[in-house]
């Protein structure tokens, strides 16, 4: 698989002296769906905004399928398809026009049959008469999809896609972005919902203050994930851990009044059973136990502490 | 060169004009259709001609300049300044038009609606007055030249501008007042010594007279020097856009 962009050492420093980009590099393969992961001001939109060259990087270099986004500015924005985070449309502008008006800002032949097929695929047909400004916020959102589709863009960046968007709505977006990377387009996507990156994503970035602080495949990520903890509430305080429990991976915690069991479910055997054996044999006492698994929440708040 | 996204801005702004055509096109044609009535007709009658000129005719070239002036700049100003004030602009500036493709979408189309909004009026003034155009091609070229001159210089408003004061200020409290002053109701020598070389440095007065001048033959200043001025500001429009898209003031960071 190759890269379709490649992102090398790219700063942003804003007039004000505000940093929003601190060395970024990143590589994006070819038809693969992209999550960048990261709190609201972490340097989402802005890192998007200058792949497609709305903001202007203070230095670096970005290149998709090879071509450098300053000096083949042509080329590059004629592979890119963007979604912008905010519902921003031209209120007075009819469906079909506002799509066509985007096919040929992007330098593309007029061609009414594709705007059809498009705007059929976002469930926008009956409306394509309709003034931007009668529709709801979820058909806004389709419209600016199919603006972003309407010049056959090999790379299409969804910025929160699902931000203010019913529960419904999300899933039909998530199976327009699964249709759109079935036909073949690389696909970047923004959110703060871990849930989406979750469901949708082959790899993970996460991003905070700036800076990328880790960019993993889901399938890795969601191992890391696969641990898991047995905690038991002790009727006594223990001092230590008896030494016949020292082979089980065992911690101490809450001054002694809890023992914790750190597990992986991805395996054949927990080793929960004779670990409780070993335990009971011990003459140790529980009064309660819970298990909790930490979410790629979890993980990510970790990551975003630091 | 991107002919399909130039295509489709300017497309795109004259079917504006054409969805909001009372406020371009009807608007300024009645309101010139008044000062016919008030300053030709009504109190016209009274006033002697001007270098042989009757008075309702001596003003038509100095309303349509006028009409031109205010309506380009407006025009052009709300044409870019709308998508910058909805969020829209990132579509332009994401997508792959140069600088000059993306001026000769918005300024064309500003330009193209002031001239048709010109001769729309020139039209309505035969109505009132007897028209006699001694030199129509000049007079075409006059009306194009301004009218994209004055269509950048919207422009540029329309990317100066943060706010909807800021676009109406220079056309209310600049363009207005220099249009009036610039002898669009009077010859320039009608008024004391000292004040004709203060007019002199009004730009518009320069507009005005070469453009009187394609239709009677009657100037306040030289038509040579008339051209110049135009080709001056011209280019003096084309700098600062040259430097907006260089620097990105005011689109990009």
């Amino acid at each position: 698989m190759k890269n379709s962009i490649e992102i090398k050492n790219i700063n942003k420093i804003y007039d004000g002296g505000f940093q929003a980009l601190k060395d970024i590099n990143l590589s994006i393969t070819e038809g693969e769906i992209f999550a960048l992961l990261g709190p609201n001001g972490a340097g989402k939109t802005t890192l998007i905004s200058t792949i497609c060259g709305i903001v202007t990087p203070t230095n670096g270099s970005i290149k998709i399928n090879g071509y450098d986004i300053e000096k083949d500015y042509r080329q590059t924005r004629s592979l890119i398809g963007l979604v912008p985070q905010e519902l921003t449309t031209d209120a007075f502008e009819s469906v079909w026009a506002t799509v066509s008006f985007s096919r040929g800002l992007f330098g593309k032949k007029a061609n009414p049959a594709y705007i059809e097929k498009i705007l059929k695929s976002l469930s926008l047909w009956d409306k394509k008469d309709n003034k931007l400004m009668t529709l709801s916020g979820g058909m806004k959102r389709r419209v600016l999809i199919a603006k972003a589709l309407s010049h056959e863009p090999k790379i299409l960046f969804l910025d929160e896609p699902t931000a203010g968007v019913d529960v419904e709505l999300r899933k039909d977006m998530w199976n327009i972005v699964r249709d759109l990377r079935e036909s073949g387009v690389t696909i970047i996507l923004t959110t703060h919902y871990i849930e989406e990156a979750e469901e949708m994503a082959d790899r993970i970035g996460v991003i905070n203050n700036g800076e990328i602080i880790l960019v993993e495949n889901k399938t890795e990520l969601m191992q890391k994930l696969g641990k898991k903890q047995l905690t038991l509430e002790l009727t006594e305080k223990l001092e230590q851990i008896p030494e016949t429990l020292k082979d089980y991976d065992l911690e101490l915690k809450e001054d002694g009044t809890q023992l914790i069991y750190t597990y992986n479910t991805t395996q054949e055997r927990t080793g929960i059973t004779t670990m409780l054996n070993a335990i009971s044999n011990c003459k140790i006492k529980f009064r309660d136990l819970n298990t909790k698994q930490s979410s790629l929440e979890e993980i990510f708040v970790e990551l975003v502490k630091k | 060169m991107n002919t399909q996204a130039i295509k489709a801005i300017y497309n795109y702004e004259m079917a504006r004009a054409f969805r909001t055509i009372g406020q371009s096109i009807a608007s300024p044609v009645i309101s010139t259709a008044l000062y016919f009535i008030v300053f030709g007709s009504a109190i016209g009658t009274r006033i002697t001609e001007i270098d042989g000129i009757s008075y309702g005719a001596f003003i038509v070239p100095g309303l349509i300049m006028f009409s031109i002036l205010t309506q380009s700049i407006s025009n052009a100003a709300f044409g870019i300044y709308f998508p910058r004030f909805t969020g829209t602009i990132y579509e332009v500036l994401s997508a792959p038009i140069s600088p000059l493709e993306i001026i000769i979408g918005y300024v064309g189309a500003a330009a193209t609606k002031s001239v048709i909004l010109g001769l729309i009026i020139l039209a309505t003034a035969h109505l009132f007055v007897p028209l006699d155009i001694k030199h129509p091609f000049i007079m075409l070229l006059f009306l194009v030249l301004t009218s994209l001159t004055f269509a950048m210089l919207g422009f540029i408003i329309g990317i100066w501008a943060d706010g909807f004061e800021k676009l109406q200020i220079i056309p209310l409290l600049v363009i207005t007042p220099l249009a009036f002053l610039g002898g669009t109701f009077y010859s320039i020598n009608m008024l004391p010594p000292f004040w004709q070389t203060v007019t002199l440095f009004n730009p518009v007065v320069y507009l005005i007279s070469g453009f009187r001048w394609s239709f009677y033959e009657i100037s306040d200043v030289n038509v040579g020097m008339s051209l110049l001025a135009v080709v001056l500001f011209l280019s003096a429009a084309i700098g600062v856009i040259y430097w907006i898209f260089k620097s990105g003031y005011q689109l990009k960071s």
